[in-house]
């Protein structure tokens, strides 16, 4: 068996290798040279492209990614607990409503963030509806913010927090619930001192997974940003293209990773039902 | 906690509004007769415009193709892989596959151009759709990995030993015992695949070569430029088919 076992594993062995490992090492390579005269990869090694990366401008994209991703993870949470709570507590329709919150999730990221540009731009339908009914005279200034990109993430992300807080609702201990009870809690005080303390671990598993990709979001912020919120995902895409800067590109694309590396080494604990 | 009930069940749903009705606004307003965004009668003049729309429709037919490779290889070689991680767990492959889901698109993107970039050094070949297709292949293995393993474990591995034992030999034993067990999985994962690889933009715009735009490389151009009822059709078209393929898809895996 052994032997038929190292062939099932084989061509996954390739694939990760060919087109992931390696491409990643050949960043990594990058980030170490220096930039071209026509903006290629040239001699000589040098650490110039991970010192750039302490220029307050690139700071501040830094900062701002953090910012922005934070804010979404706040409010993804904010949002999704309650909905988890619900989801959690509806019987045999469980799986309706939680069929119903990963949907949108599989419909096209693409066509969700555009269907957002949809709403909020200047002739969109909110602001449309809003001059009809005479509540405004000039168009609100809804699209291309830092807000519109904060809600294309939550929007978009929402259901990452969904379902790690559904799966510890769901096991949490019924007759904890009714002994907070008996013993003379409230609701609001069973739900912030009894469930919300017992659910840590999804809240972290939910904010991680949904820090973690907003973080390097690249699409949200082009499309509802207006490219006048960069984040690092557009730092990056840029030095890849117009820019023609590769080792400051791969240098800001590895500390991309070092940071999702080092958040999932922090916050992620080894859970059960994983691929080993 | 039963006085939070009414509350929650009101809470909840203004939560579904907010998940889903922004795609049926969209979807409801592609069959608006005037391209602005007042209601004006019910017209399929904007779906037309989209069938007949060369650069759309060749797009399309690009992904379509991009699509089906990727899913057909992605969804053997997850499986395979699945198959193998049920008989002993392979940490290193396995983290290796968790990285890859979490490593940000964008970063995959870059990597993978210059990976290329770096390997037409040696070989004289240019981007095109078979390197799109390899680059789908390898972010989706992961989606149907995960997918058929979840299938796996509802699997009686006795069931294979009994089949070993009565003569079968291991190819047999996986071809007419597992491999059955696990089809609505895969077939699962595969759609999965399907979607994912179809919707793919991030990616695809970096290592997409002259020949092999995609249809969201092209929505994505015309969404840069504003809103055109011709992508809200378009729009409303992939969402349906999306939602079509993933109420499949979590029907064959709940089954």
């Amino acid at each position: 068996m052994k032997r038929l076992r190292a062939w099932f594993l084989a061509p996954t062995w390739a694939v990760m290798l060919t087109l992931f490992v390696v491409p990643l090492a050949i960043i990594f390579a990058y980030s170490l040279l220096t930039r071209g005269t026509w903006g290629g990869i040239s001699q000589p090694w040098s650490l110039e492209s991970y010192r750039r990366l302490a220029d307050p401008i690139y700071l501040g994209i830094l900062w701002r990614s953090f910012w922005i991703a934070g804010a979404a993870t706040v409010l993804c949470l904010a949002l999704g607990f309650p909905l988890a709570l619900f989801i959690s507590r509806s019987g045999k329709r469980k799986n309706l409503y939680l069929s119903l919150v990963i949907l949108p999730f599989w419909t096209s990221f693409l066509v969700r963030t555009y269907a957002w540009m949809f709403l909020l731009r200047d002739t969109g339908l909110i602001n449309t509806a809003l001059q009809k009914l005479g509540l405004i005279h000039d168009p609100l200034p809804l699209l291309y913010n830092d807000g519109a990109v904060i809600l294309g993430l939550v929007y978009g992300y929402l259901p990452f927090m969904v379902l790690p807080l559904y799966a510890t609702l769901e096991r949490l201990d019924r007759n904890l619930l009714e002994a907070a009870a008996d013993l003379g809690a409230k609701p609001w005080v069973a739900l912030t001192r009894v469930v919300i303390p017992l659910s840590a671990p999804g809240i972290r598993a939910g904010a991680i997974l949904v820090f973690i990709p907003c973080l390097g979001a690249y699409l949200t912020p082009d499309l509802l940003g207006g490219g006048k919120t960069v984040m690092i995902g557009n730092l990056i895409q840029n030095q890849f293209t117009t820019a023609r800067d590769w080792p400051f590109g791969s240098a800001v694309s590895l500390t991309l990773m070092a940071i999702v590396l080092v958040l999932l080494l922090v916050f992620v604990r080894r859970q059960e039902g994983g691929l080993v | 906690m039963k006085r939070l009930a009414a509350p929650l069940a009101i809470y909840a749903v203004l939560a579904y509004l907010f998940l889903h009705l922004p795609l049926l606004i969209l979807a409801g307003f592609s069959f608006n007769q005037s391209r602005f965004t007042v209601w004006q009668g019910f017209s399929l003049t904007w779906y037309r415009a989209a069938f007949q729309n060369q650069q759309l429709m060749e797009a399309a037919g690009n992904s379509l193709i991009i699509a089906i490779f990727a899913t057909v290889f992605a969804t053997i070689i997850g499986t395979l892989c699945a198959y193998g991680f049920w008989k002993r767990s392979s940490p290193v492959l396995a983290g290796s596959l968790y990285m890859s889901l979490v490593t940000p698109e964008i970063v995959s993107g870059i990597s993978l151009l210059a990976f290329y970039q770096w390997l037409f050094r040696f070989i004289g070949i240019q981007l095109g759709m078979y390197t799109v297709i390899l680059a789908h292949v390898s972010f989706s293995i992961a989606y149907v990995v995960i997918v058929v393993m979840a299938r796996l474990r509802t699997v009686d591995a006795q069931l294979e030993e009994a089949a070993l034992d009565l003569g079968a030999n291991e190819w047999q034993a996986f071809r007419y015992v597992t491999l059955p067990a696990i089809l609505p999985g895969i077939v699962a994962a595969a759609l999965l695949a399907f979607t994912v690889s179809f919707d793919d933009y991030v990616i695809t715009s970096m290592v997409a070569g002259v020949d092999s735009e995609t249809l969201p490389m092209v929505i994505y151009a015309i969404a840069r430029r504003g809103v055109n009822p011709v992508v809200n059709a378009i729009s409303a078209l992939i969402v349906v088919g999306f939602g079509s393929l993933i109420l499949i898809s979590e029907r064959l895996r709940a089954a």
